[in-house]
């Protein structure tokens, strides 16, 4: 185990310089020159013109040299400064804490919806392979997950906030503008972990311990609770960290749609307005935070499966 | 983590079944795609002088006519040089100091040495004299009060700036002051009882940035926004039908256009210009596209009176003449349908930019209508800034662009920037006309309406003529507002959401 996490240490360390590098690199590959982009970034596009983009050169000195700029930041990283936003002036760190913060938030809370709506339903579908709940299931979560989140989302607004009047459309503040969001993200993210609990589910029911659990006379609920749910716990957790990819993805969608204050949304500015900081920033922290949740995750499995303790 | 299990319990336990917040209480909520871009007046002054935070020295009337701000009166000596602001005693920075001279020259003076609006006039010196700001001006320049009504040059206290000209808090002077900033989308305000002006009676209001369309006009529909800006199409005829919103709509100083590089050796002859202006079918675009009136036939819609001239004749869209200039040129259809001459094809690259979600429509209609005379367009629709940039180095051919003519109120601050003779990274491109260069520079002295009008007027019809851009639409701002909210008028200069002014139906 501390080798496991020994290794997500260095992981954590090389996904710090990886980031750091190819960001930088990317952004300034990108076509375009960037004293203009930034200036279409502060000023909009009624006030973007050369002598705002000069000025934005001049203050920012984005003449000097690649290099140069790369080893400020990593040398500003060292002492744990992350630099200003070229575009708000703010420092990227704040701005990471409450755009990052919103989504996770948003994260977190769908992440949770879809474990009370995905394996749940995964694991009673998987207790009859072919069952009605299982055939059910099968279509339901097929046509979420084809749906793209912007149509689940305005459905969602469409019945739940115009048509019943019972939630927010969009927006942030009050808690109750938390849930449609998240339900969007949840339903999509159900969709696959309910198929996932279902295999394992399936697999562990057609196991030969499975139905020795039974012939020795537990009901349905004991061999169930002593010998199906840690079983398929292993999978659905494991493909809980493959869903924060998943979340990511979608967060930029969803945060758009539902006027959310989150990364995604800043993240796709941040890249139309060159602003490096903010993105050297926030995929920075995003790197760490997937390997944080990866260590997370392995430390779940571990405890989980007493076999990976022994091993 | 036990916040998120909190807000959704909350959240489900208030949320469902109960009439949420928005709708009931007295904040007025306005949403609007525009993103806070910081604290300084350079990049979010819109949006502080929208939100009645912050205001100007000079202000604006519903023609655009300069009237008085923060500035009470003012006065400009004989040589048309200096201007003297008196001004208003009673008005207080919602720190509590008072508006002075010294704290309006610091605020003026950071506007200048930042991009935006002010570093664009002849100004020589901005100066205290008691409680008057004098301003002294290397030539005659009648726009300066248009100038001084402009976002950027909003007016805010000494504490507001740091040493190094930034702001870090915005104090202004307005009806309303920031309770809450959340930069790039929220912001709270509240009525400041130290106003100087009418005591507004609208409490407390909320502004959020939204940028999707969609979204918009569904928080119009559903009641979470009390006043929602700018309209897609499509929900705009949806929200007209609806009983709990109204939609106003007002023509707006804006317009598409489609900025040619006159140098360009296919667009150099004035006839080639001609010939792409009368192969485009605005109505159409118009139509199906922008959906209400908007065909524009010169480059200002008639709710500019002073820039808008009845007497030239209209562009108009006749493919046929089209086909008979290019031809005239010596311009002969290719084997594959496009134009061509001495084994050049009439190929061009078009740029624009889809911050304005209806402008790479524009220039799919417009590729398809000039493919009908020959010309192929290849679109290129990537960041505003691409076409200043390419002004500049010289190879944009053309650009399809949603310009704003109210930069400042009076639309010869934008005309400046746009038509000087050396061209303008959003105006025109390798072309010049001494008759209209004179016009423009002899209407920068003038600041009497009905005395520059033959001027405007010329230059108007000379643009008319040579088309060194060629106008496509007119704009209207669109809004729906809750029926909730009583006298709601919607500003054509695109300054104020006007909240002060508005109250709820009792």
């Amino acid at each position: 185990m501390t080798r496991t996490l020994g290794y997500r240490l260095f992981q954590a360390l090389l996904v710090a310089l990886t980031v750091g590098v190819l960001t930088f690199i990317m952004v300034r590959a990108l076509p375009g020159d960037m004293a203009y982009r930034i200036a279409a970034g502060r000023y909009g596009y009624d006030m973007v013109n050369t002598d705002a983009a000069n000025a934005v050169r001049t203050e920012l000195g984005l003449d000097r040299g690649g290099a140069a700029a790369l080893g400020q930041w990593f040398w500003d990283l060292v002492r744990f400064d992350l630099g200003v936003s070229v575009v708000s002036g703010e420092p990227v760190i704040d701005e990471v804490r409450h755009q990052l913060g919103h989504t996770v938030e948003l994260a977190l809370a769908a992440v949770l919806m879809s474990l009370l709506i995905g394996p749940p339903l995964g694991i009673l579908a998987g207790l009859r392979p072919g069952g009605a709940i299982d055939r059910g299931l099968l279509l339901v979560s097929s046509t979420l997950r084809a749906l793209p989140h912007f149509v689940v989302g305005l459905l969602l607004i469409i019945v739940l906030a115009t048509g019943m009047g019972i939630l927010p459309a969009a927006g942030h503040g009050e808690p109750q503008n938390l849930i449609l969001p998240a339900l969007t993200l949840a339903l999509g993210l159900a969709a696959v972990s309910s198929r996932v609990a279902r295999d394992a589910m399936a697999g562990v029911v057609s196991s030969p311990y499975y139905a020795f659990g039974r012939t020795k006379g537990l009901s349905e609920a004991q061999v169930f609770l002593r010998h199906g749910l840690r079983n398929v716990s292993v999978p659905i957790v494991t493909y809980l960290g493959v869903q924060f990819i998943y979340l990511i993805e979608g967060v930029v969608v969803v945060e758009t749609l539902f006027a959310w204050p989150g990364i995604g949304h800043a993240l796709v500015h941040a890249i139309f307005a060159r602003d490096v900081p903010v993105i050297q920033g926030t995929a920075l922290v995003m790197g760490l935070m997937f390997v944080l949740l990866n260590a997370l995750v392995d430390l779940a499995c571990y405890l989980i499966d007493p076999r990976r303790q022994t091993a | 983590m036990l916040r998120t299990v909190s807000a959704l319990t909350l959240g489900l336990m208030l949320g469902i079944g109960h009439a949420h917040a928005a709708a009931g209480d007295d904040v007025l909520d306005i949403v609007a795609p525009f993103e806070i871009n910081g604290t300084d007046p350079s990049t979010a002054g819109d949006l502080f002088l929208k939100m009645g935070v912050a205001e100007t020295l000079v202000g604006a009337d519903e023609a655009g006519k300069p009237i008085p701000a923060l500035a009470a009166s003012w006065e400009l000596s004989d040589d048309g040089k200096v201007w003297r602001f008196k001004l208003r005693s009673n008005a207080i920075f919602h720190d509590g100091t008072p508006l002075t001279a010294e704290a309006v020259v610091a605020a003026l003076t950071v506007a200048r040495g930042k991009p935006g609006i002010l570093n664009k006039a002849p100004i020589e010196t901005i100066a205290a004299d008691g409680n008057d700001v004098v301003i002294r001006l290397s030539e005659p320049f009648a726009p300066l009060l248009a100038f001084l009504a402009q976002n950027t040059t909003a007016i805010l206290a000494l504490a507001a700036y740091d040493d190094k000209g930034r702001v870090t808090q915005v104090i202004g002077t307005g009806p309303f002051r920031i309770s809450l900033l959340q930069a790039p989308q929220k912001m709270t305000v509240e009525r400041f009882d130290g106003y100087w002006g009418e005591k507004p009676s609208i409490r407390a209001a909320s502004y959020l940035a939204v940028g999707r369309g969609e979204t918009r006009a569904l928080m119009a529909e559903s009641g979470d926004a009390d006043y929602v800006f700018n309209l897609d199409p499509a929900s705009r005829t949806r929200l007209s039908r609806s009983s709990k919103v109204s939609v106003l709509s007002v023509s707006i100083p804006r317009s598409i256009l489609l900025k040619v590089n006159a140098g360009d050796p296919l667009l150099k002859d004035a006839r080639a210009r001609q010939a792409l202006s009368l192969a485009v079918d605005r109505e159409g675009i118009a139509a199906a596209i922008l959906r209400y009136p908007a065909a524009a036939n010169q480059l200002f819609p008639p709710s500019v009176a002073s820039w808008h001239n009845a007497n030239v004749p209209p562009l108009t869209y006749d493919p046929a003449k089209a086909k008979a200039l290019l031809a005239d040129l010596g311009w002969k259809p290719g084997s594959d349908g496009v134009l061509a001459k001495d084994g050049q094809r009439f190929a061009l690259t078009l740029v624009t930019y889809p911050d304005r979600p209806e402008l790479p429509l524009v220039a799919a209609v417009l590729q398809e209508q000039l493919k009908e005379v020959g010309v192929a367009i290849t679109i290129n629709s990537t960041n505003s800034s691409e076409i200043p940039a390419k002004h500049q180095d010289g190879t944009l051919q053309m650009g399809l662009a949603a310009r704003n003519f109210a930069l400042v109120p009076d639309p010869i601050g934008t005309m400046l920037q746009d038509y000087p003779p050396q061209g303008g990274d959003w105006g025109s491109m390798n072309w010049s006309n001494a008759e209209f260069d004179q016009a423009i520079k002899d209407l920068s002295n003038i600041s009497d309406t009905a005395q520059g009008q033959p001027l405007r007027d010329k230059a108007v019809s000379i643009l008319q003529s040579e088309l060194p851009v060629i106008p496509i639409a007119w704009y209207q701002q669109t809004a729906a507002v809750s029926k909730k909210l009583e006298n709601v008028r919607l500003d054509p200069f695109e300054r104020n959401f006007g909240i002060a002014s508005m109250r709820w139906a009792q």
